[in-house]
């Protein structure tokens, strides 16, 4: 297994901020159009982590024109420029699932404080 | 089919690494080799090209004597696995020389034959992709059945090959085109692109697809 590990650590990234569910992040995307790239940012709250080494993903959700998006990216993907982490969340669990049933006023996260910790 | 050079490994397991273009491949990782040739197949003496590689080293002592004095020959210690490549033309490799991941490069195509995991005594419905028989109307004890197995009087007997429960995986299987990841001669290691048959840790041949 150790081998297998050894091929999984080459191929993390070592510049990921850390952040966790109820955070809010800018994920910087690279966008191949062609001959050209650019960047297109996608900000929201995290739903949940999924830890896995170099498999890891995390779920961002915004709400876009009173639609819900969720995008799932690999923490470790080529197509990441870099993630932002915006703002803090407190949160008292790990998986955000509950966040889809709510709108508006409600689905709002309560913001960490700097002295809460 | 054209018998080419192959080698024999040890399927590590899977994994996922991100590819050229930063998708993401799925892996499978072998330890292949070294194998040292052990004997040389020729077709003046045996009737056909081969060469008889050795894998997975052991203590000279768990080895009974007619093998020892047949790996003896090599010069390279005991091997608990022998498997025999077969080949079209004669090689030019000697017994005590040895076959790394080498003779695979990055792109090229190849054929991974392994044991698959045993499932042992199973139903048609996961042995024969089967539909089973009703769940309601008022079908009992006979869900998962595959149903009728024959005709009447005519022909009186059931067809040979009929597929039906039984012991299922633990066979030979050889996977082809499969395409070459990465080749890792300092860890001895070949990733290959999908699936291979086998549980990890199991023994695999894996031969060049041409």
């Amino acid at each position: 297994m150790d081998l297998i590990r050894k091929i999984e650590l080459e191929q993390m990234r070592l510049d990921v901020p850390k952040f966790k569910a109820g955070d809010t992040v800018k994920v910087f995307l690279r966008i191949l159009e062609g001959e050209k790239e650019r960047i297109q940012v996608f900000q929201g709250a995290v739903l949940r982590l999924r830890k896995g080494g170099a498999n890891s993903t995390f779920t961002v959700r915004k709400v876009s024109d009173g639609v819900g998006v969720e995008r799932i990216f690999p923490i470790h993907s080529p197509f990441i420029e870099r993630v932002e982490v915006v703002s803090e969340g407190k949160v008292r669990r790990s998986r955000l699932y509950y966040l889809r049933k709510l709108k508006g006023k409600a689905s709002r996260i309560k913001i960490k404080n700097q002295w809460d910790n | 089919m054209a018998r080419t050079m192959g080698i024999l490994g040890r399927k590590l397991g899977m994994t996922r690494i991100f590819g050229d273009d930063g998708a993401i491949v799925p892996v499978t990782v072998i330890q292949a080799g070294p194998c040292p040739v052990i004997a040389v197949r020729k077709t003046d003496t045996d009737g056909y090209e081969a060469l008889q590689l050795g894998f997975d080293e052991i203590p000279e002592r768990k080895l009974n004597k007619p093998s020892k004095g047949h790996q003896s020959k090599a010069g390279r210690g005991c091997y608990r696995v022998l498997r025999e490549i077969r080949l079209d033309a004669p090689s030019e490799l000697a017994p005590g020389q040895d076959v790394t991941v080498d003779i695979f490069a990055v792109g090229d195509q190849v054929k991974v034959t392994g044991t698959s995991i045993g499932k042992g005594f199973q139903g048609v419905m996961k042995r024969w992709n089967f539909s089973g028989l009703n769940k309601t109307h008022g079908a009992e004890k006979v869900h998962r059945s595959g149903g009728s197995i024959g005709h009447n009087t005519e022909p009186g007997k059931v067809m040979k090959n009929k597929k039906m429960a039984g012991h299922m995986g633990a066979r030979r299987v050889t996977v082809i085109n499969l395409d070459i990841v990465d080749v890792r001669p300092e860890d001895n290691l070949i990733l290959v692109r999908g699936q291979i048959p086998g549980a990890a840790n199991s023994v695999v041949m894996i031969r060049k697809q041409k």
